[in-house]
């Protein structure tokens, strides 16, 4: 029998949830009312009781936890079967995943295998009561336009969205949520093997900073990343690199932002030196603020800032360290 | 080795203009392109056919205009050259393209590797990569940056991840879907251009490929296209203007603002 479920794929990160997921459950939970269904977390392997009460912190009535061969646990290809057989059996209406690597690979695999459609990169959900359907709205076209999307007839209607798109909030008193597993045993001809997994520094996901300062080529030299560097401190954020920088050797490419990088979607972004290529801004434009300093007043980057310095970064950036409580001069 | 990349002819949406009275996309003169992540893509199997060997077929899905981007790769050295293009197979979403693809490998095939950009500049989706995968039952690995090793049983690969990279090795046959290669794609030689004016690309319909069309284009396309609007036009940039000092002063004012410092 269909339901009008709403199921969040939680992604596990440093034993406890990726954000995204919080903010899938938040977001969930409206759906849910629109849909007149339960708002279910569905977790991969044994979630700790830390987990647990995080998620129904943010709204989960239900806990689902998928479990199998752990050997089997590291493969997409099995994890998608998994779910597909979870999937069959118990008909949620709605799957919602966030768009990270692990999303972004296992969502496809899953929606291929179910024959039912998935659309990726969401910026905006919302249900339609009168047919009790998603409305999956997501840009197209480098971002020139957006597109909604529906799935009129197929279960169950699928949709990936990216970190710091939907905001997260706790509800106020959680009731508890129940907690249900099962074991599955996908069979697979196939799969690919993790040879090794390379984390370029602890904690350090870019897609997950709120704030962000980043240098492109026109910081001239790679030790301006250190001067970037004390202003992401001073400011609570991350420093990230355009490509330009990144094949100049002057930053390493798991903090590159763009086409062939990362696409981030911070609070405030600040681009020191970058040009704004169009593959630079496709990875960053929906930062809710962004600040441009660089000395080319024709700079593209400009177009697409809400601030804008055009000025030396060496002597704006000292200025503003210096301005917000620092200390010492450059 | 047997390797295939799939590519796709985009709109250069990095070109398209906006309509600023009309507030709508400007399609008509945007010039068509290779999909840059498949231009990757074709450059990692080149790169792989010269220290492997074997051979390199290229498989799209596209109006019969949209022939000339295999010639391209034809010229760059690629073995064989396949169109899947019928009228059966306009409107498709990403699992009909999947449906279509897979079908169409099947009769071409079989193939070691199966390589594809990572997603398409138009649709932006990235799921046709994986889709393929799921249906022909091979294993996938995404968002490879680079090969380590090929050998005559597996390939390593490096993958980005968000918080990091990956090294991940898998049997053959097994689907790729790049974001770079070593290099940009790289020109072709004349040697190559002038072996490839023997070479036909070969034109695949829904017969050919032993489709059903109830699982081609529109017809095969659980998701539909409700609306199509344009986002919210993006406000002039604000300059501050004065000297370091004073741009530094303004600046913190829209930190506070922000609730970015207190």
């Amino acid at each position: 029998m269909d339901t009008s479920d709403i199921w969040v794929l939680v992604e596990k990160r440093n034993g406890s949830a990726h954000p995204v997921s919080l903010e899938l459950l938040t977001m969930g939970r409206e759906l849910a009312g629109g849909l007149g269904g339960e708002l279910v977390a569905v977790i991969f392997g044994k979630s700790s009781e830390g987990l647990m009460r995080l998620v129904e912190q943010y709204g989960a009535r239900r806990v689902f936890e998928i479990e199998m061969d752990p050997r089997l646990a590291v493969s997409p290809e099995a994890m998608a079967e998994a779910f597909c057989m979870a999937v069959s059996e118990l008909r949620p209406s709605v799957v919602l995943a966030g768009a990270t690597a692990f999303g972004r690979t296992l969502m496809p695999l899953i929606a291929v295998r179910l024959r039912t459609g998935l659309t990726a990169d969401c910026t905006e959900l919302e249900i339609d009561t009168d047919r009790k359907l998603l409305l999956q709205t997501r840009p197209a076209f480098g971002g020139n336009i957006l597109a909604t999307i529906e799935c009129p007839d197929s279960k169950p209607q699928m949709a990936t969205v990216r970190p710091h798109v939907f905001r997260m909030g706790k509800v106020s008193s959680p009731p508890r949520a129940l907690r249900t597993r099962k074991v599955y045993r996908p069979v697979l001809r196939r799969m690919t093997e993790l040879v090794e997994s390379i984390v370029e520094r602890e904690k350090a996901d870019i897609t997950e900073a709120d704030i962000i300062v980043s240098g492109g080529r026109g910081l001239g030299k790679p030790e301006g990343f250190t001067l970037l560097n004390r202003l992401a401190e001073k400011l609570g954020g991350m420093t990230a690199a355009s490509r330009g920088a990144v094949d100049l050797g002057w930053y390493s490419s798991a903090f590159q932002v763009g086409q062939t990088g990362h696409t981030v979607s911070p609070k405030l972004y600040i681009a020191c030196g970058i040009s704004g290529a169009v593959q630079h801004v496709v990875g960053m434009k929906s930062a809710e603020t962004i600040i441009a300093i660089n000395e080319d007043p024709d700079a593209p980057i400009f177009q697409i800032s809400d601030y804008g310095i055009v000025g030396d970064l060496y002597e704006v950036i000292p200025a503003l360290l210096e301005e917000i409580g620092d200390g010492e001069k450059y | 080795m047997k390797i295939l990349v799939c590519m796709k002819q985009v709109p250069d949406t990095q070109k398209v203009k906006m309509d600023p009275v009309k507030n709508t996309l400007i399609r008509k003169g945007v010039p068509s392109i290779t999909n840059p992540f498949d231009e990757s893509g074709l450059e990692c199997a080149l790169e792989i056919r010269e220290s492997a060997g074997g051979e390199i077929s290229v498989l799209s899905m596209g109006i019969p205009d949209s022939e000339c981007i295999l010639r391209d790769a034809l010229s760059l050295g690629a073995d064989r050259a396949f169109l899947l293009t019928d009228r059966a197979f306009a409107g498709a979403d990403t699992l009909a393209t999947s449906y279509t693809l897979s079908m169409a490998i099947k009769k071409i095939g079989p193939f070691d590797l199966l390589v594809f950009g990572k997603q398409a500049i138009d649709g932006d989706t990235g799921q046709v990569g994986p889709g393929v995968a799921s249906i022909l039952e091979y294993p996938v690995i995404t968002f490879v940056t680079g090969v380590h090793a090929i050998q005559r049983d597996r390939i390593v690969v490096e993958r980005m991840v968000d918080s990091g990279r990956e090294i991940v090795s898998s049997g053959y046959p097994v689907v790729l879907t790049v974001v770079k290669a070593k290099k940009r794609l790289r020109m072709p030689r004349l040697t190559t251009i002038i072996d490839s004016f023997e070479k036909r690309v070969v034109r695949l319909g829904a017969d050919d490929i032993e489709a059903e069309s109830a699982r081609c284009g529109l017809k095969g396309s659980p998701t539909r296209v409700k609306k199509v609007f344009s986002p919210k036009k993006h406000a002039r940039v604000r300059y501050i203007e004065g000297n370091a000092a004073e741009q530094a002063k303004a600046l913190v004012g829209v930190f506070r603002g922000k609730g970015i410092i207190p």
